[in-house]
């Protein structure tokens, strides 16, 4: 029996400009340009005002620990890693987006809430992963 | 306007592990018996409601029920709520007389239960949950506690505390999966699930059923059983994905729901004798009691381990057990209903005294949706 994989993203139209981003190892988002909200998953409209006038940007890729579990269940493809945390992270920007925590190890006593962060990629076939680690940690 | 009662309520003959029964059989089951409770036969029902799979094309079928009306309205476990109030909708509308509203699920054994949780990796939750390893709903309606404990204070033993009262209800309730009482102690030395749930504060997952009957309230004394009064309804959705929740220490979707409900009911917080809240977690309560506003915000953990939801408090709260407990098929919102029922008829294995207003407060997914009813055992 082949060990599952763990999950890679399959970009739609409507998500590719995120996927590209990571590509080049850029975080975007978009941002209205009538309201000028930022606002994350990508989508062709505004949820603040519904205006269909939007762009992407570079958001700063900066971002603090909003809050987390650590699953001692893991799903397919992540037998090997052992307990790990699901987070969810408060970019600068105001959006937030869920990830996995690198660069610590992933206990309550090293991830601590508000900590800062700062965006790093993971290879996942041929999807770069947005992951986040601790700001000032060496890559 | 007219008003609408439940005239029939039932389980199925048995909750727990029935591995000798399909998902369809449940729902026939719980069919029939709430059929047979109202008194009535198939050909009395018009309308059928219900989640996929299998969907009420499916079980209408089976029962030979030729519908005037149906819903097929699947927003996760507090869908047989949204029926009820969609079916409320409808017959004072005059689109049908009788509704029959069913839920049957193999959550445990998965006979003839079709897929579970549908994360494509090209859906939204495919691209920006899944890739971090998500794994259903332990990993993903747990993850705002830890923030919310920060910004209130709730401790880990008042989070605990949520399954030791409600195992209180459940010992005192002979059809529940887990009826030994149990100490913060225990909660807090099983396993951990996803830090900081433990396995007792999550819920169980087993198999089962159960039905409702809906009519109008001008029929209210042509039922065997007392007619429980539908008095309000709510329903709203928030987030698809937990990471998308406006406010981690807060669920909009129930309190909007609820809001919708008490008015239309005319009630307070003051006048409910019974509460019912979807309990997958034992936060949920927590956000539930806040959300409907029986507490302030950051009051509901205190509250709970104060000894107030249980028996001879002043709110009684999940009192069959709950999903922690009592049964929790997967979609568990139509065991909350059920025990609204019994209650407000008297008729519940641990009877509330004077439960003449019972409220139902439903989730769906994780904080996706939610549906509250307001029951009573007279009219407004």
């Amino acid at each position: 029996m082949i060990a599952a994989s763990k999950p890679i993203p399959e970009p739609t139209p409507d998500t590719q400009p995120f996927w590209d981003g990571c590509a080049h190892g850029e975080l975007r988002l978009q941002r209205c340009r009538d309201c000028g909200k930022p606002y994350f998953y990508p989508r062709p409209i505004c949820p603040a005002c519904g205006s269909t006038d939007v762009e992407w940007f570079a958001a700063s890729g900066r971002a603090t620990l909003y809050s987390y579990v650590i699953n001692h269940r893991p799903a397919p493809g992540f037998e090997a890693d052992g307990p790990y945390a699901i987070a969810v992270v408060q970019l600068t920007e105001g959006p937030r987006m869920m990830t996995n925590i690198v660069g610590v190890p992933n206990t309550p006593e090293d991830l601590i809430l508000d900590m800062e962060l700062q965006v790093t990629f993971e290879q996942r076939g041929d999807i770069s992963l947005p992951v986040f680690t601790p700001a000032g940690a060496q890559q | 306007m007219t008003g609408v009662i439940i005239a029939g309520a039932a389980e199925t003959n048995a909750v727990g592990k029935l591995p000798g029964q399909s998902t369809l059989q449940l729902h026939i089951e719980a069919a029939v018996n709430a059929v047979v409770d109202a008194g009535l036969t198939m050909r009395d029902i018009d309308g059928i409601a219900t989640v996929t799979t299998p969907g009420p094309v499916q079980v209408a079928h089976a029962l030979g029920i030729t519908p005037a009306w149906m819903d097929g309205t699947g927003v996760g476990g507090t869908s047989f709520l949204l029926h009820v109030r969609h079916a409320a909708a409808a017959i004072r509308a005059g689109y049908v007389k009788t509704v029959l509203i069913t839920h049957g699920e193999s959550g445990r054994s998965r006979v003839g239960a079709g897929g579970g949780f549908p994360r494509g990796g090209s859906s939204i939750p495919g691209q920006f949950e899944a890739p971090y390893g998500t794994a259903g709903p332990t990993t993903s309606f747990t993850i705002p506690v830890l923030r919310y404990m920060k910004e209130y204070g709730l401790t880990h033993e008042q989070l605990a505390y949520v399954a030791v009262a409600q195992r209180i209800w459940a010992a005192r309730n002979p059809r529940a999966m887990y009826r030994d009482l149990i100490t913060v102690e225990d909660v807090l030395a099983s396993r951990l699930v996803a830090y900081p749930f433990h396995l007792l504060e999550c819920c169980l997952v087993t198999d089962g059923g159960g039905a409702l009957v809906v009519t109008s309230g001008d029929r209210a004394a042509d039922f065997p059983k007392p007619a429980v009064h539908v008095l309000g309804t709510g329903e709203s959705a928030e987030t698809p994905m937990i990471s998308q929740l406006a406010d981690f220490t807060e669920s909009q979707a129930f309190r909007l729901a609820g809001r919708a409900a008490f008015a239309e009911a005319g009630i307070t917080t003051a006048d409910v004798r019974h509460l019912m809240i979807y309990d997958a977690f034992a936060h949920v309560p927590i956000y539930g009691l806040e959300a409907l506003g029986f507490t302030a915000k950051g009051e509901a953990g205190p509250f709970i381990a104060d000894g107030n939801t249980e028996p001879g408090g002043r709110l009684p709260l999940n009192t069959n057990g709950g999903g922690l407990s009592y049964t929790h098929t997967g979609m568990y919102g139509m065991f909350a209903i059920q025990e609204g029922v019994r209650q407000v008829r008297g008729e519940a294995a641990a009877q509330v005294p004077d439960a003449e207003i019972s409220v139902i407060l439903g989730n769906g997914g994780m904080f996706a949706t939610a549906g509250v009813l307001v029951l009573g055992r007279e009219p407004r």
